[in-house]
C-alpha cells in the first residue's frame, strides 16, 4: 500500500462540538485516501459532515467548541495536525485550497477581484506586487473572465462570474489538493455546465487532485473517479464510480439513487428514504442508518465493520456477513 | 373539449426601474387542464415566479387576462378576488422564511380558515387543522410546536397544509422542493402527487430542476427572459427539444449514471438584462444558431399537435 502516491491520507478522523447542552458528534471515524491527480466525490445530505471534513483538513474547525482528533492527517506528506500556525498559513492556499459553496459571500466586497487573487499569490510565491497582479490577470483569463475586469469589485459580477473568481483564487498558486464545497449549487444549470466544464479542463491541465463535495450524484458521475458516500459523519460506502453507481452495496446509497427522479423514465415512482437524518448529538447505536434502513435487523444495533468487496470497493454494513444478502439495486 | 381550469392570455408584467422598463413577464399565454400539472421551467430571472404571482394577483399584471373557471381574475374587485382566491393557492419555495416564526404549527394552518371565517367555533377549526395535518403527514404531537423546532421537510408540509386549508382547486407550487435534501424531496413530491390524485388538483409547478419537472408535470413550458420559448407535453419535450435554449438546458443536466456520454451544448455568456430588451429574439446574444432573421421577435408556433416553439430557425437547425 505504501507505494501509492497519496496526496491525502486521513485515518480515523473524529470531530465533535462540545457545548454546555450537548456534544454533537459531527464526524465519527472517517478514513479517506486520495491518490495524486485523482478526483473523489464526497456525497451525502445536509448534516452528513461533508463540509466539516473539509474544514478539518484545512484546520479551520473553530475550537472551542470543535474538537478534532485523528490518528493520521497527512496532506502532500506533511502532518497537518501537529503543524504550527506559520506552516499552516503557508500550506493553506498553496498545498491545499478550497472553493466555497456560496460565491456571493466568499469574496470580500471592499477589494477588487484582482487584489483578492493577487493576495494569495503574493503571500505564497515570493514575488513582487506587480508580478502577483500580473498573475491575477492571467488567472482571470484562465477562468474565462477578461483580464481588464481585474479592477472591478465583486458586486459588479454575476453569480457565475463570482464563482469563477473564487475558483481563480483557489487555483492561483497551483495547489496539489483542491476542495470544492458544492461549487455549483448556487448556480443555474447552464452556468453550472460552464463551470463544471472549466473545472474539468483545469484539472487536466494542472493535474490537481480534487475533493468534490456535493449532494448531486449527477455531478459526481461527471467529474469524479471515485465516490465516498457519507452518512451521519462517516463514510458508509466507497469505491470507483463503477463500483458505487453500478454495483451499489450500501442501503443508504441505494436510498439516495431511488429518491432521484429518473430523467429517462418519468413514470418511475420515487421511493424516498423513510424518516429523517438522525440528531448528531444523539446518534443511534450501531449503524446510524438502521432506524431508516429497510434491511435492518437486530444485529445492526451493534458496531459495524468495514468490509472490502473488491480492490477498490468498501462498504460498512454487517448484513453482508450473511452470504446471500443483497440489496435490490444490486440485481440491476 | 378539454376541461380547462385556467387560461392565461398574453399576461404581461413590466416593472418601472430607474434604468428603464423591466420586462419580467412579457406576453405569456397557456392553458391548464383540470387535474393536470404544467411545469414552468427556467433559470433565475426568467420570470417564472413573477408569472406565478401575477396569476394570483399577488403582483398586479400590467396587461393580459387570467381566466380561472370562466372569470377573468384581473377584472375582479377586492372582495370578489378574496373569494376567488379560496380556490387558488400558493406553496412557497423557502419553508424557512414563509412561515411566521411566532406562530405555532396549528395557528399557521388555521390562519386561512379564520381569515375567511369558514367555521364559527374554535373546536371546528381545531378539528379541521388536525385533519389537514394528518393529510400532509404531520404527527398530531406537532400541533403546538413552532416552525424553528422542525426540519425543512416538515416545514414544507406545513406550507402545503396551509395551502390545502381552503380546499382549493388549483395550486401554484413555487420551487417547493428546491430547499430540501433529495430523500426529503422525494417524500414531498410523492405527497403532492397523491394529493393531486385524491382531490383532482391542478398544479402549476415552478422549478429550475429539470429532472424533477419531467417526473412531475404533464406539460412543460420553458421560459427565457419573460417569454415562453417552447411548450410541449413532457415526454415530447424531453425526446424532441427544438428551441436551441431548451436543447442546451436539457443537455446541461448532470445525469447520475456513468457511461452515459451525452453531447453537452455549452451556451456562451449569461442571461442578458431584462431592462428595455431590444426587439430581437431574447436568446439572440447567446444562441449558437443566431442569424439575421433572429433580429425580430419570434412568435410561438405549433410544429406538432401540442408542441409550440418560438424560434425563427425551426427546421433549419
Amino acid at each position: 500500500m505504501s507505494e501509492k502516491d497519496l496526496v491525502l491520507d486521513l485515518k480515523n478522523l473524529n470531530v465533535k462540538f462540545v457545548t454546555e447542552d450537548a456534544t454533537v458528534y459531527a464526524i465519527n471515524g472517517l478514513n479517506m485516501e486520495l491518490e495524486r491527480g485523482k478526483a473523489i466525490g464526497l456525497v451525502g445530505e445536509t448534516g452528513a459532515g461533508k463540509t466539516t471534513t473539509a474544514l478539518s483538513l484545512l484546520r479551520l474547525v473553530q475550537s472551542p467548541p470543535g474538537v478534532v482528533e485523528c490518528d493520521k492527517m497527512e496532506i502532500n506528506g506533511k502532518d497537518v495536525l501537529t503543524m504550527g500556525i506559520k506552516d499552516l498559513e503557508s500550506m493553506r492556499g498553496k498545498d491545499i485550497s478550497m472553493i466555497f459553496q456560496d460565491p456571493m459571500t466568499a469574496l470580500n466586497p471592499v477589494f477588487t477581484v484582482g487584489e483578492q487573487i493577487a493576495e494569495s499569490v503574493f503571500l505564497h510565491e515570493n514575488c513582487t506586487k506587480e508580478e502577483a497582479n500580473q498573475r491575477a490577470i492571467e488567472m482571470l483569463e484562465l477562468v474565462g473572465i477578461p483580464g481588464e475586469r481585474a479592477g472591478e469589485y465583486p458586486h459588479q459580477f454575476s453569480g457565475g462570474m463570482k464563482q469563477r473568481v473564487v475558483i481563480a483564487i483557489a487555483l492561483a498558486c497551483h495547489p496539489q489538493l483542491l476542495i470544492a464545497d458544492e461549487p455549483t449549487t448556487a448556480l443555474d444549470v447552464t452556468i453550472q455546465a460552464q463551470v463544471l466544464d472549466m473545472m474539468k479542463n483545469l484539472r487536466e491541465q494542472y493535474q490537481t487532485s480534487l475533493i468534490m463535495i456535493t449532494h448531486d450524484l449527477g455531478i459526481v458521475a461527471e467529474i469524479c473517479d471515485e465516490v465516498a458516500v457519507m452518512y451521519a459523519g462517516t463514510v458508509v460506502e466507497k469505491g470507483t464510480l463503477e463500483d458505487v453507481f453500478n454495483h451499489t452495496k450500501h442501503p443508504y446509497t441505494e436510498g439516495l439513487f431511488n429518491s432521484l427522479p429518473n430523467i429517462n423514465d418519468r413514470k418511475a415512482k420515487l421511493t424516498p428514504i423513510k424518516g429523517l437524518m438522525p440528531d448528531p448529538s444523539n446518534l443511534p447505536e450501531g449503524c446510524a442508518f438502521h432506524p431508516r434502513c429497510p434491511y435492518a435487523t437486530e444485529a445492526c444495533k451493534q458496531p459495524q465493520h468495514l468490509r472490502q468487496i473488491s480492490d477498490t470497493h468498501y462498504v460498512v454494513c454487517d448484513r453482508y456477513n450473511e452470504p446471500d444478502f443483497h440489496i435490490e439495486r444490486e440485481e440491476k | 373539449m378539454a376541461d380547462v381550469i385556467l387560461e392565461v392570455k398574453n399576461l404581461t408584467k413590466h416593472f418601472k426601474t430607474k434604468r428603464g422598463l423591466l420586462h419580467a413577464v412579457d406576453g405569456v399565454s397557456f392553458t391548464l387542464e383540470r387535474g393536470k400539472t404544467l411545469g414552468l421551467v427556467g433559470e433565475s430571472g426568467c420570470g417564472k415566479s413573477t408569472t406565478g404571482r401575477t396569476i394570483l394577483r399577488l403582483i398586479e399584471p400590467t396587461a393580459g387576462e387570467t381566466i380561472f373557471e370562466g372569470t377573468d381574475v384581473n377584472k375582479l374587485n377586492a372582495s370578489q378576488l378574496r373569494h376567488a382566491r379560496k380556490d387558488m393557492q400558493l406553496i412557497f419555495q423557502d419553508p424557512y422564511s414563509s412561515l411566521d416564526p411566532r406562530k405555532t404549527v396549528s395557528q399557521i394552518i388555521a390562519e386561512p380558515l379564520q381569515a375567511n371565517k369558514i367555521f364559527k367555533t374554535k373546536e371546528e377549526i381545531e378539528a379541521r387543522v388536525e385533519e389537514l395535518m394528518a393529510t400532509v403527514g404531520l404527527a398530531p404531537r406537532l400541533f403546538n410546536t413552532y416552525p424553528h423546532e422542525l426540519d425543512g421537510g416538515r416545514r414544507q408540509r406545513i406550507g402545503i397544509a396551509r395551502a390545502l386549508a381552503m380546499d382549493p382547486k388549483f395550486i401554484i407550487c413555487d420551487e417547493p422542493v428546491s430547499a430540501l435534501d433529495v430523500s426529503i424531496q422525494a417524500q414531498i413530491l410523492n405527497l403532492l402527487k397523491e394529493l393531486q390524485e385524491e382531490r383532482g388538483l391542478s398544479y402549476i409547478f415552478i422549478t429550475h430542476d429539470l429532472s424533477v419537472v419531467n417526473h412531475f408535470s404533464d406539460d412543460i413550458a420553458v421560459m427565457y427572459l419573460g417569454k415562453i420559448v417552447e411548450k410541449a407535453p413532457s415526454e415530447e419535450l424531453f425526446a424532441n427539444p427544438v428551441h436551441p435554449y431548451t436543447q442546451a438546458l436539457l443537455s446541461a443536466i448532470p445525469v447520475p449514471e456513468i457511461g452515459e456520454k451525452r453531447e453537452r451544448i455549452i451556451i456562451k455568456g449569461e442571461i442578458t438584462s431584462p431592462i428595455n430588451p431590444p426587439d430581437e429574439c431574447r436568446f439572440y446574444k447567446r444562441c449558437n444558431y443566431a442569424c439575421d432573421k433572429c433580429k425580430s421577435l419570434p412568435e410561438l408556433q405549433e410544429i406538432k399537435p401540442g408542441h409550440f416553439v418560438a424560434c425563427h430557425r425551426i427546421g433549419e437547425i
